[in-house]
């Protein structure tokens, strides 16, 4: 029982005190919303109560104009998904469409496609770990990031001719041989940035104010990363073994050996951690196949026009950011009858609301970098 | 050369007219220097930041940039003054005035050389912290009265985050007024002909000198404590709504307040214009070049934090001022005094 005066002092504390709940709309021009993201935030002072992601301001419908192009022409449209992983976009269209048809591409297609892929995914682990420093407030780790991503951007562009939007898968093979630079410069950037990530380390993982602030923040536990369809290196760390790469290899994956980085902590730092270790087993990846990249044709011919039997067809992959999966429904006709890519971003987006709330408006920052979230991949 | 202005401005005018004609003199040439080292610290602070970050840097208006921050200066004077609708409008417009005239106020006592001090008050650095936290009100004011949401929680932020770290700011320097026995900024720069603070105060001048430099890092609301204007959470903070010379103003006022904190570290800690070992003592107008060298130095020090440290949380900034720096201050003050007492100190 409480006395009377016990009663007033609570009463006058509630309202004199009263605090409030508010509304904040971050986005969709907001510097850590990386694009085009909305989120709406309601905080309590700097406390957030609910995230609600708002999605749609960049949505192209690209599933639609899928329905409307030949196969050929849906791998461009792939590029512009998730631009730091355009290249393993453009593997998983074309790895479906050869399955539906049945055609086995030569090696050294499979062994370029793969290290390709493995390039790009270091290319766009770079960038997101400029990003990462730059969102808890270290601005100079981006340009450590854009660095090492440039050496990467020009290999490309001499192999592919371009440097984001690379456009160099077909269905069938590559759409032209590798430059002769190219297995020199791959060389030349192994060696170099295997100097680069204990910078990389030095600089940002090491910070005690970078621990304190990754260390126990935004953790999600591995039956939520199941639950919650996350995957990439979101999930890994969480302890969830979800690698595509691992279980289910494409290409030349099957011919090289490699670590699947996984932690079990499922806070922000075990998410950090796992995408530096990819970057490390992506090196090793690398220096395995560069080395005997086989003689051959690097496409076979198919015909001018491509038409998928009747029939449904799924092909996933491996992503920068998770598993992508192509979905293609043909009725025998030279364009699909319905296209669907299942995006890792959507998932991994997904799961905001539950690992952000309660934490102050930083750690949503904080976290919501570690996702790794494209929003183009997000809507599409 | 003051004293024949003087005469000739007494020539033809009366006392009071002199004197006030005088003040105003000396007024502009400190609005002068005001522009000008707060241009050259931006200049100073992007040539840095590029440095850190491997890159040049603004290298191409004037020899090696130099007329950089003077065009984007123009530039900022040439904008349109935009703002919310729904603003307290004279609030919104009062408050860059409090920001930068704080700041212009705590230039005027610095004791450059011997001679070249405007103010020299006995109550110098006490003054000196004072003003350094009249800026925090127009921070406050710019951010409640745009009315933006944003802009609010940074002048929260700002208002917390300044009112903890001024206690350390000003423990760390009652620490170091333990040893001169006065707030006087020219006595204090006298005391330390026996050798500067900091090797006379030794171990607890050291802390102290540490505890200052973070918490006086956290006074000008730069990284790695820059929470009131953290882009990455709150697009630019308090001056979200500000545009044109009116940003410029907060811009400006947050190197000069860099510039001031240094400029009391090197005044309190690092013997203000005194030569090392007094190898230029027979040149008294030398004493600017040091004054400057070693501010400096410590600003140089400042921008290396910026451009190392990630950021701290808003929480984990007040849990470092309020139980880390906050008592390691109070047991330093008490170390300090006893060093005093028994006479430790290091006299050269």
């Amino acid at each position: 029982m409480k006395t009377e005066a016990e009663k007033i002092a609570l009463t006058t504390t509630n309202t004199n005190f009263k605090s409030e709940e508010y509304f904040v709309n971050m986005g969709p021009q907001h510097p850590a919303t990386h694009g085009v993201l909305r989120l709406l935030l309601t905080i309590d002072g700097e406390i957030i109560k609910k995230v609600e992601p708002d999605l749609g301001y960049i949505h192209r419908s690209i599933e639609k104009m899928c329905e409307r192009d030949s196969y050929q022409q849906i791998v461009h449209l792939t590029d512009r998904m998730d631009y730091l992983s355009s290249h393993i976009n453009n593997e998983a269209v074309c790895l479906t469409v050869e399955k539906a048809l049945q055609l086995e591409v030569p090696d050294r297609v499979k062994v370029i496609r793969t290290i390709i892929g493995e390039l790009t995914r270091i290319a766009s682990h770079c960038l997101w770990w400029g990003v990462m420093g730059m969102d808890v407030g270290a601005l100079t780790t981006y340009f450590y990031g854009f660095r090492d991503r440039e050496m990467i951007n020009d290999i490309f562009e001499e192999t592919c001719g371009a440097r984001l939007t690379m456009n160099y898968n077909i269905p069938g093979g590559l759409m032209w041989d590798i430059h002769p630079n190219f297995v020199k410069r791959t060389k030349e950037f192994v060696t170099h940035f295997k100097t680069k990530i204990p910078e990389y380390d030095r600089l940002l993982t090491g910070n005690i104010i970078f621990q304190k602030r990754m260390k126990g923040v935004g953790i999600l536990s591995k039956e939520d990363a199941i639950s919650f369809g996350a995957s990439g290196p979101v999930a890994r760390g969480s302890g969830y073994s979800c690698d595509v790469r691992k279980h289910h290899p494409y290409s030349a994956l099957d011919k090289v050996t490699f670590n699947e980085a996984l932690k079990t902590e499922g806070d922000s730092m075990a998410r950090y951690q796992v995408r530096i270790q990819e970057m490390w087993e992506s090196l090793s990846i690398i220096e395995q196949l560069v080395d005997n990249i086989p003689e051959g044709d690097y496409k076979v011919a198919t015909n001018a026009v491509i038409k998928l039997p009747k029939g449904e067809y799924y092909q996933k992959v491996e992503t920068a950011r998770g598993e992508l999966g192509v979905y293609i429904v043909s009725t025998g006709t030279k364009n699909p009858y319905r296209v669907k890519f299942r995006s890792p971003g959507f998932s991994n987006i997904s799961l905001l609301n539950h690992i952000a709330v309660g934490g102050k408006i930083g750690d949503l920052v904080a976290t919501m970098a570690t996702l790794d979230i494209v929003v183009p991949d997000i809507d599409r | 050369m003051t004293k024949s202005i003087h005469q000739w401005l007494l020539s033809f005018m009366s006392e009071t007219a002199t004197s006030i004609t005088e003040m105003v003199l000396i007024a502009l040439v400190y609005l002068a220097i005001f522009a000008v080292a707060g241009l050259y610290l931006v200049l100073l602070e992007r040539r840095v930041a590029a440095w850190f970050q491997l890159r040049i840097g603004p290298n191409r208006v004037g020899f090696q940039g130099l007329l950089q921050t003077m065009a984007d200066a123009l530039k900022l004077l040439s904008k349109e003054l935009t703002g919310t609708d729904r603003a307290d409008k004279f609030l919104y417009n009062l408050a860059p005035y409090f920001v930068i005239i704080s700041a212009l106020m705590a230039l005027s006592v610095f004791p450059f050389t011997q001679e070249l001090q405007a103010f020299d008050i006995n109550i110098g650095i006490f003054f000196l912290i004072a003003i350094s936290s009249i800026g925090v009100i127009g921070i406050l004011l710019g951010g409640w009265s745009s009315n933006n949401k944003f802009s609010l929680i940074g002048a929260m932020r700002s208002g917390v985050q300044t009112i903890s770290y001024e206690l350390s700011v000003g423990l760390s320097l009652l620490t170091m007024i333990l040893l001169t026995g006065s707030l006087q900024l020219s006595e204090i720069v006298e005391v330390q002909k026996n050798g500067w603070l900091i090797v006379q105060g030794h171990i607890p001048a050291i802390i102290a000198f540490m505890i200052y430099m973070i918490a006086g890092t956290a006074e000008t609301n730069r990284a790695p404590f820059d929470m009131v204007e953290a882009e990455s959470e709150l697009g630019a903070g308090f001056h979200t709504e500000y545009s044109g010379m009116k940003f410029a103003y907060f811009f400006l006022a947050e190197f000069i307040n860099m510039f001031i904190i240094s400029a009391i570290a090197t005044t309190v800690f690092f013997g203000a214009w005194l030569s090392p070992f007094g190898i230029t003592e027979s040149i008294p107008w030398l004493g600017v070049f040091w004054f400057l060298g070693k501010t400096l130095i410590l600003v140089f020090l400042m921008m290396w934090f910026r451009w190392t440290f990630p950021r701290l949380r808003v929480d984990q900034l007040l849990t470092l001022e309020w139980k880390y720096l906050l008592p390691i201050n109070l047991v330093n003050i008490v170390l300090m005094a006893l060093i005093v007492w028994l006479n430790l100190t290091i006299q050269l």
